[in-house]
């Protein structure tokens, strides 16, 4: 059996190492194409016609005046007279035309009629007793939740929880499947109870979405000598990614369709397109060389993607361009849910946590939204929870970047460290006394900590909360703990050795600026022992092996693993063939720095080029995968922690908070490339530090559109905002030993309570609402200098 | 809908977009004073002064950028962004905020930086532009992107062209800059995946090397 086992430190040659970039060049010159920048021959220009109601009913639609316009090309109704809509921003009529302007105009020229309804766009805090219980689901309900662009695990489980209200035949499950319905939520529908006498009711915008209670929380309490309660929150954020979503659609025939498309899910594209196109996914190609970030909210084609196809269809099959406008991608293209809650945790004088109790909300928008992991890191044994999920008009939720874990952090870890204050304990001892309730992670928890402490120079800093502090300027620290998953996706590539001795690797991935290009070329590069330049790696297309999208950290693990299989495998059949020609057993051979060689002969060896000439006119190509049970051992793992604190100082007489200095310490198993690895953590830690001051999506409650969907007022850290950033990757013993772990989401989770609990250390009391504007902080002064 | 090709894509554009045949050409010549195939400017008259006033249609536009003549029939609505990408495929100034708040479309312009979608090309003919493409010579990257490549300060990328071109009229203008002419000098430009550290850094590099 081959041995697939990543080579230990003192076989390594480029794993773990600092390695640049490998396409910042191309980067730094403006020649990377991404999918905005392509320009098919004959391209068209499309442009959307938005709705500016948050909640309103199509009456009717005139686009003759636009049809009639010279430069028109297609025009396609998306929703219809009749058509409910559920956020401002959403798609009524989509043009093509011969340029920008021209579809602008046409835009203009169509006139769209709406009946408002109210609509609700607040998370603010449900009032007593408004939660309700969901009922049993009809099949409009689920319609909506389509509609509402719901996950389809949320979906799946609601089905599951509350069950439905009427038989669906197979029809109705057609029609659902065509309006995107995955085929786990159709098997969920058949599987449900159906409750066909409940009775109907006016739905209410509070559900109930969770409640659970663990031990005796009330004993629990009654027991705990200190208490503290309050009140923490984190705002619906924006991915507010540079490059827009939106696709190049063409059909190269009736029936194939080629687009370019802005995605961190290469390979999932056409699989998704497919039924609404109704044409095979094997007739869609999907290509994309980068993509300008995608921060979890680029997995699917959108409701604009497939009618980018649709409209091209109209246009004889021409391409055609549909990129959003900026205040579109900040309206409808992604939102983090927002999390609120009132916080009581209880411990012992010593420091010992015992109970928690939770009533959190929050809004994922019409879609509502489930509990954030609380309380988080900390199993607290005795708990009491309940969340109440606010469905509104503010637009559709996804993933941000370790979804439900930065709200988690946030919630927690500023309770926490309240608690702390109030138990007059440095929160570095309080958590570290705590440790063995974050098991299985309480040892890489107090190494990093240990770290995190030295490098913040946080003994000396520290002050008990609001102490040693005069004058208006006021310093302080504070620190937060994180988890994540992290295992590979699955994942496969091909590698091909030519006779001539050129290599390449194909995979249907993606490179998000994570690095995942150089990490795949590290890998085979170490693994056959020739230099990374020798291997031409292509990814970012449908025609290359399926490899999972890059979301949830998963990418690093996957593709390592596969690449690694493939390259093992591929040097070893390569090794066969050159071994008679070296007079010796495959087993021998070892290729360094491109000389095959017998292991301990140096005189016996070959170039790299003379001993692939040995594969005879045949080039090898070898599939590697990811998982691959046959091939052991597993590659990738899951699981890490991370350590983050920060420093901040405070203006107590115009309320702004600069953070001056941050620390991540980090583990992620085995690094495969230090540099772009320390990358994602600096990265991290900056859109910590920009949605813990100044990110919000602020909506109207008047007229329910969204205030700031611009970059000016949707504040995003400038160079000017960046403390000083120390990153410490944890590696070596312990670490490399358990395989490949993802790392996008874990540093972005610790900011928001790291930075709070700075803030709250600094001027002595919290503030309770993220971000931490001017404003909130001057209102959290006035309230202390009040009580 | 009448058809109308999408405008050619090369740098000598071709002037005659008019709509008007040649012999529709001849036609009209031949009865009357010519008419130019695309409208100058009307003067009109405002405070007293005469005041060109161009389109709603198609104007002629020349510039030079990177040194080349291009030329190009726009409307006047036309952002200097939108010309370079769409009429000559100079993709590195990115699309983002189109609305002068996020630098990703920094070009120089008589030397100075500018936010290229808050520039319309009408406005932009008689000066030099400079875009990121022509930074790299004979294929070595600019002191200031190997900088980049060296600190590792793009990510995704998308904000990167415009940082780099950004940056380098920055160290143009202060070879040797402080942390807080760093700080004021390089507000102009945003990123969301945070690379800002390794700018940083290669910024620091190139004063400290001199480009």
């Amino acid at each position: 059996m081959p041995n697939y086992a990543w080579p230990d430190a003192d076989h390594r040659t480029l794993i773990g190492k600092r390695i640049t970039r490998v396409d910042s060049p191309v980067k730094v010159s403006g020649r990377a194409k991404y999918t905005y920048d392509v320009d098919r021959p004959g391209m068209l220009y499309g442009k959307v016609l938005r709705s500016p109601y948050a909640h309103a009913k199509v009456v009717s639609i005139d686009t003759s005046a636009a049809e009639k316009m010279s430069g028109v090309k297609a025009v396609h109704i998306v929703q219809g007279p009749g058509s409910t809509i559920h956020w401002e921003g959403d798609e009524i009529v989509a043009v093509a035309a011969i340029d920008e302007s021209t579809a602008e105009d046409a835009i203009r020229a169509i006139k769209v009629t709406y009946h408002q309804l109210p609509h609700l766009v607040s998370d603010a805090e449900p009032p007593k007793g408004a939660a309700q219980g969901q009922g049993p689901l009809s099949m409009d309900d689920i319609d909506d939740m389509l509609d509402n662009q719901v996950p389809s695990q949320q979906m799946v489980s609601q089905i599951q929880q509350y069950g439905i209200s009427e038989q669906a035949d197979e029809k109705t499950l057609q029609g659902l499947k065509a309006d995107g319905a995955t085929d786990a939520v159709l098997d969920a529908i058949r599987a449900a109870t159906v409750h066909s006498e409940a009775e109907k009711r006016e739905k209410s915008s509070y559900q109930k979405a969770a409640a659970q209670t663990l031990g005796d929380p009330d004993k629990a309490f009654s027991e705990a000598e200190v208490i503290s309660e309050g009140l923490y929150g984190i705002p619906v954020i924006t991915h507010c990614c540079m490059e827009s979503h939106g696709s190049i659609s063409e059909w190269t025939d009736d029936n194939h369709l080629f687009t370019h498309i802005s995605t961190q899910n290469v390979s999932g594209i056409p699989g998704q397109m497919a039924e609404p196109l109704k044409i095979p996914a094997t007739n869609i190609r999907v290509h994309q060389d980068h993509i300008g970030g995608g921060f979890g909210s680029k997995f699917s084609p959108d409701r604009w993607g497939i009618f980018t196809a649709e409209i091209s269809k109209k246009a004889d099959g021409k391409p055609v361009r549909i990129m959003l406008e900026r205040d579109a991608e900040l309206k409808v293209a992604g939102a983090r849910p927002s999390a609120y809650a009132r916080v009581k945790v209880g411990a012992r004088k010593d420091g010992t946590l015992v109970a928690w109790q939770s009533e959190s909300w929050g809004t994922g928008g019409p879609g509502g939204g489930g509990m954030p992991p609380i309380p988080y890191v900390f199993t607290v044994p005795n708990q009491r929870k309940e969340h109440t999920a606010i469905s509104n008009n503010i637009g559709p939720a996804r993933a941000w970047r370790a979804p439900n874990h930065p709200q988690a952090a946030v919630l927690t870890l500023c309770a926490l460290d309240d608690l702390a204050a109030k138990l007059n304990l440095d929160p570095l001892e309080f958590f570290a006394k705590n440790l063995d309730l974050t098991k299985p992670r309480q040892d890489i928890y107090r190494e990093e900590l240990a770290i995190a402490a030295d490098l913040m120079g946080w003994k000396q800093k520290w002050h008990p909360r609001g102490q040693n502090n005069s004058g208006e300027i006021v310093r302080g620290v504070g620190l937060s703990l994180h988890t994540w998953g992290g295992r590979g996706h699955g994942s496969n590539c091909d590698l091909t050795i030519q006779p001539d001795g050129s290599v390449d690797l194909k995979l249907g991935s993606q490179d998000l600026g994570t690095g995942t290009r150089t990490c795949i070329l590290i890998v085979a590069a170490d693994t056959l022992g020739i230099p990374m330049d020798v291997i031409d790696l292509q990814i970012g297309d449908t025609n290359y092996p399926p490899s999972g999208g890059s979301g949830g950290s998963t990418t690093i693990g996957g593709v390592s693993s596969s690449t690694r299989r493939a390259a093992v495998d591929a040097r070893d059949a390569l090794f066969a063939k050159v071994a008679p020609a070296l007079n010796a057993q495959p087993e021998d051979l070892e290729c360094v720095n491109g000389t095959v060689r017998v292991r301990g002969d140096s005189t016996r060896s070959l170039g790299w080029k003379e001993a692939c000439s040995k594969l005879g006119a045949m080039p090898l190509t070898i599939r590697g995968k990811n998982p691959d049970k046959s091939k052991p051992p597993d590659l990738t793992n899951s699981g890490v922690g991370g350590v983050q604190m920060a420093e901040v100082e405070v203006d107590t007489d115009t309320g702004i908070v600069k953070v001056e200095k941050m620390v991540a310490v980090q583990d992620c198993g085995l690094v495969i490339d230090l540099k772009t690895a320390e990358s994602q953590v600096y990265g991290a830690l900056i859109m910590g530090v920009s949605y813990s001051l100044y990110e919000e999506k602020v909506m109207d409650p008047t007229t329910g559109r969204m205030l700031n969907a611009d970059m000016g007022f949707y504040r995003l850290a400038g160079l000017s905002d960046i403390p000083d950033l120390v990153v410490h990757m944890m590696t070596g013993k312990g670490y490399d030993e358990r395989g490949v772990i993802g790392l996008g989401e874990p540093p972005v989770i610790s900011p928001g309570a790291a930075i709070s609990n700075a803030v709250a250390n600094a001027i002595g009391v919290r503030v309770p609402f993220l971000p931490l504007t001017p404003d909130r902080v001057l209102a959290a002064l006035g309230q202390k200098a009040g009580a | 809908m009448r058809d109308h090709d999408p405008k050619p894509k090369n740098a000598e554009d071709k002037i005659d977009d008019s709509g008007v045949s040649r012999r529709d050409f001849l036609r009209i010549s031949g009865i009357s004073v010519a008419i130019p195939l695309v409208a100058g400017p009307k003067v009109v008259l405002a405070a007293g002064e005469g005041i060109p006033v161009h389109g709603p249609g198609k104007v002629a536009m020349d510039f030079t950028i990177n040194g080349e003549k291009y030329k190009a029939n726009l409307e006047p609505r036309v952002t200097l962004l939108d010309a370079l990408r769409d009429q000559f495929e100079l993709t590195g100034a990115k699309r983002v905020c189109d609305r002068g708040e996020c630098g990703a479309c920094t070009v120089l312009l008589a030397n100075r930086p500018v936010y290229a979608c808050a520039v319309l090309a009408i406005e932009a003919q008689h000066e030099p532009i400079v875009t990121v493409e022509s930074l790299m010579q004979q294929g070595k990257l600019h002191p200031v992107q190997q900088a980049f490549v060296d600190n590792d300060a793009s990510q995704c990328g998308f904000c990167t062209p415009g940082f780099v071109v950004a940056c380098k009229a920055f160290l143009d203008q202060h070879p040797h800059p402080t942390p807080e002419d760093m700080r004021r000098g390089l507000s102009g430009n945003l990123c969301r995946c945070g690379t800002y550290d390794g700018i940083r850094k290669a910024v620091a590099q190139v004063a400290q090397k001199g480009a």
